[in-house]
């Protein structure tokens, strides 16, 4: 079996620079994605649509298209990029993976996860219905086919990916039917404080020249939205909510939802990394150091997956890993590392601090910590908000009780839909804090493998099936 | 929910709150005792939320054979002492002999048990065998069968038998950690992580971390932490009813009411009683379903969607300790019920209450002294 | 409810339930579905209600499909192939493949 110095779990912003960075020192890196092509869902198929369709490079914009030279950077440095690789199953010196249908098992010296985030949930009553995407499904429909909404389209929910969504979308040639933001107006207040440190960041003129370039297209924007619901029974036929003191229905072909993203925790709680609630972004993340180490020893995580910075921001956490890795396996003195630090050191904290003002202005309204009763929260097991509620008043008193009770969480996502609903509900219903009440133990396999590919693997231990 | 700290005298103090504690406390309040129970973690937490939920008579060792038809019949009415179903289904056990050497031995089993007067086990023909478990692969001369076995929901089974308990004044006290226990003749002493507790009598039933009690009472077990792994597929359309298990190989394979497959009674992960935890070795798992996949070639299609592994412990001859303590008489001990314990459940609370309240129990429980491994140990256990 | 900004250039040809379908080479088997209009991917196995892909980056299962006689397979995780077969899973009958 093969060992690696690093293999490094995901090939986005922070896998890409990292594998790159530690092979300009000497180590042997191996990548392992999901995906066909390097990119991660930011730049999800950037190498192609620079190649093929330069126009539509050209209108998802600058930001996008930067992802080309990381792209390009890692396809020089000599790293092994296995692609469509399904992680499975973590240890602290490996991995199993599931690549055509195949399993294997990857030995690794250290082991950087930089599986990224995934967007937060917006359970409101009627979102598991055909005709309903979230803001990131709809983007990488774009970016990686040319495939774009038709019809009348709702965007609901907050957050700068909306709002780039938007602007793509309008210069893509479609039509917005209306922006339905979920901003409380409190928010704005609350947020202020932090617009200096955003003022130096670049965010804010980003997203002013966004908002704008959205309000002149004759975008019909509702602010201050609540109640949010989905009407229709196969299908997605309408958006309602609460506004300026009305009620609204809008009817859509496609209604778009988002509300920020968060850690993908699969991964770092399979391995059984300490975590913590971060109140500020409002999600749970694993606990690390300056450099990435987690709790567990020889296991790294940067990138939105140890907490959300965004793109730029994994770029520099994903360096200062390499860096670190380097040091650790030998292939660099610790002054060494430091010297190389700096530049990118400073720029991560700059980064971070510019989200401040993002994380308050776009923190989830209280609604979606605790929606009504009739609220699918687990879409596979198809189980309700108010199931959880009943659970929790007869005793389940954590998210695995209510898992073990209801079945919530027990489906094909294995609860990535539903985890941190779960938890704020228990949470809300206890009368204790998401950091008391915790989160679901997350069981191997991290994706659901073929039984035929894991029968298949070749085991090399001897052992001895007579019953005991 | 953690109650009152634990403070003040109770007739009984229970150590653990799996599936036997929790069955302890019930029947020890039907007779009118006040009982508190002690439990480090949550009700359920380990072995007795996360298991395969057999409830088997089909094989047991002859001497858990009288306790498990004792129990059997309280599973069948279920309901009326817990007022929860439990999720109680029967399916029927099934073990299959793969081979005429194994089938020999399966006829040989039957008859020593129908030598000793029982009858509950039924040898099944190739025929009656495939009637049953049309999936099975070909080519298998045969089985053993317990027809009125069944399965039910481990978790929601211990949850039901705690609810009652609590229904009846039992007190639960959930991440309450017993710091030290101090048996005198006029009653025992416990010093537990929310208070100081006085118990007329305490019942060890703290499962994986049983021994650390008896190491206290000065009568070290061989208990043996295991971790039975676990694998469940999706859910697949419906094409085996009873729970299978296999004569020469390691297997037990269940598909139960939503269609999910569960693959259990395989070869073990790693017990870590001192993280409380478990560790899955995937080597070993995939043997176990390679032996699945084996005995059902259907299943190969099949997405695998969970594995995990719970917490238990095992004495060296497989059968658990029911007993008086040695050292201290009104301390009980049930633990090491060696990955089989779940259909006792219900009996051994109430076998235990009868040694509390009557001072003899209405079934024998010798087989299951604590003191059956003594002489194995030197004195020098100090 | 989708369009395609302009036609495929490198064309892969496949099949949903028996229907044919063009997609652009290196796309995802539910981008080529939602760009052709089909937007029922499967029933759920709890009370049979249709679903359609949701997240597109492979967390949310909504769009597990049947593909050549595999079932439970993530249609945004898994790319177009020339011939294709793709079927919507339905509840009770996308199990088990026949070699037992």
């Amino acid at each position: 079996m093969k060992t690696v110095d690093l293999a490094i779990v995901g090939a986005g912003p922070a896998g890409m620079v990292a594998a790159s960075e530690a092979r300009g020192h000497g180590l042997s890196v191996a990548v392992l994605d999901e995906q066909e092509a390097p990119g991660g869902q930011i730049y999800r198929a950037v190498e192609a649509v620079a190649a093929q369709a330069p126009e539509r490079l050209a209108l998802l914009g600058e930001d996008y298209a930067h992802g080309r030279r990381l792209a390009e950077n890692f396809r020089v440095s000599g790293a092994e990029h296995i692609d469509r690789a399904l992680v499975w199953q973590l240890e602290p010196n490996g991995l199993w993976y599931l690549r055509d249908e195949v399993c294997h098992e990857l030995k690794a010296n250290r082991i950087l996860l930089a599986s990224g985030a995934i967007e937060r949930p917006v359970p409101i009553p009627g979102w598991t219905r055909p005709g309903v995407m979230t803001a990131g499904g709809v983007q990488i429909l774009l970016k990686s086919s040319g495939v774009v909404p038709d019809g009348r389209v709702v965007l609901a929910g907050n957050g700068p990916l909306l709002y780039l969504l938007a602007a793509q979308l309008l210069a893509a040639g479609c039509r917005i039917g209306a922006l339905v933001e979920t901003v409380p107006y409190a928010r704005y207040l609350e947020a202020v404080p932090h617009l200096p440190a955003a003022l130096g960041s670049g965010y804010l003129s980003k997203g002013v020249r966004l908002l704008r370039h959205l309000r002149s297209s004759g975008t019909r924007i509702y602010r201050n939205a609540r109640d949010l619901r989905v009407e229709g029974e196969q299908h997605a036929e309408a958006l309602c909510f609460h506004a300026g003191g009305h009620e609204v229905r809008l009817d859509s072909d496609l209604i778009v939802l988002h509300e920020g993203v968060i850690p993908n925790q699969q991964l770092t709680r399979a391995l059984g990394c300490v975590h913590r609630w971060d109140d500020g972004q409002k999600c749970f993340r694993p606990e690390t150091d300056e450099w990435g180490n987690t709790s567990v020893e020889d296991v790294l995580t940067v990138g939105d997956g140890a907490g959300i910075g965004g793109a730029l921001a994994a770029e520099h956490a994903g360096r200062l890993a390499a860096l670190e890795v380097a040091r650790s396996l030998g292939y660099l003195q610790t002054r060494e590392r430091d010297r190389l630090s700096t530049s990118s050191r400073r720029q991560l904290n700059k980064l971070l601090q510019g989200r401040r003002f993002l994380e308050v202005l776009y923190a989830p309204p209280e609604e979606r910590q605790s929606p009504p009763d009739e609220t699918l929260v687990c879409r596979c097991e198809e189980v309700t908000a108010g199931q959880v509620r009943t659970a929790v008043r007869t005793g389940c008193t954590g998210p695995n009780q209510v898992k073990a009770f209801t079945r919530c969480g027990m489906g094909p996502c294995q609860g990535r839909m539903c985890g941190n609903t779960v938890s704020a509900i228990v949470a809300e219903t206890q009368g204790i804090t998401m950091e008391e009440c915790g989160y679901y133990r997350i069981r191997p396999p991290i994706k659901p493998i073929p039984l035929a590919a894991l029968a298949a693997a070749e085991v090399d231990c001897e052992l001895d099936d007579v019953a005991q | 929910m953690t109650g009152k700290p634990a403070s003040g005298t109770t007739d009984l103090a229970v150590i653990g709150g799996g599936l036997h504690g929790c069955s302890l406390a019930l029947q020890a309040a039907l007779k009118g005792l006040s009982v508190v129970v002690l439990e480090k973690d949550s009700i359920a937490r380990h072995a007795s939320g996360v298991n395969a939920g057999g409830v088997r008579r089909l094989g047991r060792h002859p001497a858990e054979i009288p306790l498990s038809l004792a129990s059997m019949r309280m599973w069948h009415e279920i309901e009326e002492l817990v007022h929860d179903d439990c999720g109680f289904q029967v399916s029927g056990q099934v073990k299959v002999a793969e081979t005429e050497g194994e089938m020999g031995n399966l006829r040989l089993r039957a008859e020593q048990l129908r030598s000793q007067g029982y009858e509950h086990e039924v040898l099944l023909d190739g025929e009656e065998l495939y009637r049953l478990l049309p999936a099975l692969k070909r080519g298998c001369p045969g089985g053993l069968a317990c027809l009125d076995d069944g399965f039910a929901e481990p978790y929601r089974t211990t949850q039901a038998f705690r609810r009652r308990a609590e229904a009846l004044g039992v007190r639960f006290l959930e991440k309450t950690r017993v710091l030290s226990l101090e048996a005198r003749c006029s009653g025992c002493r416990l010093s537990t992580s929310s208070g100081e507790l006085e118990a007329g009598v305490v019942a060890n039933c703290a499962g994986a971390w049983a021994a650390r009690i008896c190491e206290q009472l000065g009568e070290p077990v061989p208990l043996e932490p295991i971790a039975p792994m676990m694998t469940v597929t999706q859910r697949l359309p419906f094409f085996v009813k009873p729970v299978v298990g296999t004569t020469g190989r390691l297997l037990s394979f269940k598909q139960m009411p939503n269609g999910t497959v569960l693959i259990g009674g395989g070869h073990r992960g790693r017990a870590e009683p001192q993280h409380n935890g478990t560790a899955l070795d995937f080597r070993r798992l995939i043997r176990n379903v390679q032996i699945a996949a084996d005995l059902f070639p259907s299943v190969r299609g099949a997405r695998i969607i969970r594995c995990w592994a719970g917490i238990e412990a095992r004495m060296p001859d497989d059968i658990p300790v029911i007993s008086r303590s040695s050292t201290a008489s009104n301390v009980l001990h049930a633990f090491g019920f060696s990955a089989h314990g779940f259909q006792l459940g219900p009996v051994v609370g109430r076998l235990m209450s009868e040694l509390i309240v009557s001072g003899e129990s209405s079934l024998s429980l010798k087989p299951f002294s604590i003191t059956r491994f003594q002489r194995d140990r030197p004195a020098a256990t100090s | 409810m989708f369009r395609r900004l302009s036609d495929p250039e490198k064309k892969v040809r496949m099949t949903f339930e028996g229907q044919d379908i063009t997609a652009q080479e290196g796309e995802s088997v539910a981008a080529a579905l939602l760009a052709a209009g089909i937007t029922h991917l499967r029933q759920t196995p709890v009370s049979g209600h249709p679903r359609a892909p949701y997240c597109m980056m492979g967390a949310c299962f909504d769009c597990l499909v049947n593909i050549d006689g595999v079932s439970n397979l993530q249609a945004c995780v898994t790319p177009v192939r020339e011939g294709m077969s793709v079927h919507s899973q339905v509840a009770e009958k996308d199990l088990l493949h026949e070699d037992g």
